[in-house]
């Protein structure tokens, strides 16, 4: 049985704030399915808030508590509420806010017979999308070039390490080759993140990104 | 005058009074030290309450202080007692943002911006979340990123409909959770020094674990190996704190 939460070490990076956008995506959806690795940010975040109090503190501006009290009475600047979801789906809210209220309108691919996909943007060079397999089909065995997370959103797959459910998030290397098969009579939508095998960056790269064709 | 931190908990209630409209003709008067004692009881805050972990600077609110000062925050809109947070919180958020590359400039700015959300946010402060220490930590990193990293920092929303609670034996035992900062900061202590320094890296040097290795010259293994150890040991030194 291999573990279905996200590893100590990304906890860590993620409470740290070292996580990139996209794997900063995986693992706050993943929170909200895991109480467990909730726990355990908590307890990586306390560490945090012990170390700020240890820190050697700096000097501030000398009239740093002034322009602040000065400031307290502005207006939050007016958040947008987020459009309600009306795809039916029960989708955590920090994904809501990358896939929009109706994860049908996403641009979906069709893959193979009853595998399809909708990438979306987000920043950083990692690359994230929407998975859907029906249930008794089998995604091509494939390994990995850089990392790459999955987290089950619904429905059920299973591997050679292992069966996932909704929360549960598998999380792979070069080191992992396999073929996921949803399972369990219904429609398996996950969250796929993968660290893009090349970074291209600037304008003309972030043109090409789209362009090279996901591993 | 640069205001430096560690000031006497009367020197900062002094300047955290000469900024409070409210009390503002009171701190003119003589005596300011009792008019700051006063205005501490106003507060309910017992500066005379120690750490359980003797060693804090005596200068300083204990961590129960801290949670009743953002409590008047949220509650009364209280400009006294988030002066006395901005004292205590905005020279380590300086420190630490500094420690994360900013510059003095703007780590002034982001330091403001986010004892700016400190106060906003007050009211969404749950003790049996985490402690203030904690929170205030969490609004500083998040500011960094938005604003360093100009990068998204997806969060989790403990209001999400599809938030899957705990079960309620875990829910028990995070009610200890405001309290564990103060464990944690002495078990901090009794970490070997390789380990404290990888556990420091991971946090003030936004460097991914691959890149500590590579600034310290460790193999990776070797980084992540000390992480875990120092994750372990910290773990049990709260559980004997807790026990004790």
């Amino acid at each position: 049985m291999t573990e279905k939460n996200a590893p100590d070490d990304v906890l860590l990076a993620y409470a740290s704030g070292g996580l990139d956008e996209a794997m900063s995506l995986v693992v706050a959806t993943h929170l909200t399915l895991s109480p467990q690795s909730r726990a355990r940010v908590a307890d990586f975040e306390a560490l945090g808030g012990a170390l700020i109090e240890e820190i050697a503190p700096a000097a501030l501006d000398a009239d740093s508590l002034d322009s602040v009290l000065a400031r307290l009475d502005e207006e939050d600047s007016a958040q947008q509420a987020p459009e309600p979801p009306c795809d039916g789906h029960l989708l955590p809210a920090a994904l809501r806010g990358y896939v929009g209220p109706d994860i049908e309108a996403l641009r979906w691919k069709r893959l193979i017979r009853g595998v399809q996909e909708a990438e979306f943007a987000i920043g950083g060079s990692a690359r994230a999308r929407l998975m859907r397999i029906e249930s008794g089909i089998a995604v091509p065995r494939h390994t990995h070039r850089g990392k790459e997370a999955t987290l089950v959103l619904e429905g059920a797959y299973r591997d050679e390490t292992g069966y996932y459910d909704r929360g549960a998030l598998q999380w792979a290397d070069a080191t992992l080759d396999h073929q996921p098969a949803a399972t369990g009579g219904e429609t398996c939508l996950c969250l796929v993140v993968t660290e893009a095998p090349i970074r291209l960056t600037g304008k003309l790269g972030r043109l090409l990104n789209p362009l090279i064709k996901y591993q | 005058m640069i205001r430096q931190s560690g000031n006497s908990v009367s020197q900062s209630m002094e300047q955290a009074i000469a900024v409070d409209s409210s009390s503002c003709d009171a701190a003119r008067r003589p005596g300011g030290a009792e008019w700051a004692r006063a205005l501490a009881a106003r507060a309910q805050i017992d500066f005379d309450r120690r750490m359980a972990v003797s060693d804090l600077g005596k200068d300083r609110p204990v961590a129960e202080d801290l949670a009743v000062l953002l409590a008047r925050v949220a509650d009364h809109r209280d400009r006294m007692a988030f002066a006395l947070l901005f004292e205590h919180f905005a020279p380590r958020l300086k420190a630490y943002l500094m420690r994360l590359g900013a510059g003095a400039t703007s780590a002034e700015e982001l330091t403001q911006e986010a004892m700016i959300m400190v106060w906003r946010k007050a009211g969404s402060f749950d003790v049996s979340q985490a402690g203030v220490s904690t929170w205030v930590f969490r609004i500083a990193r998040n500011k960094r990123i938005d604003a360093l990293r100009r990068e998204k920092r997806p969060e989790f929303d403990p209001e999400d409909p599809a938030l899957v609670p705990e079960a309620p034996e875990d829910a028990a035992t995070a009610v200890a959770r405001g309290q564990a900062e103060a464990q944690l900061r002495a078990a901090l202590k009794t970490l070997p020094e390789e380990q404290a320094e990888v556990v420091r890296l991971a946090y003030f040097e936004d460097l991914a674990h691959g890149a500590v290795a590579e600034k310290t010259g460790l193999p990776l293994g070797t980084v992540k190996s000390r992480l875990r150890l120092a994750m372990a040991r910290l773990k049990a030194a709260m559980q004997e704190i807790a026990d004790d």
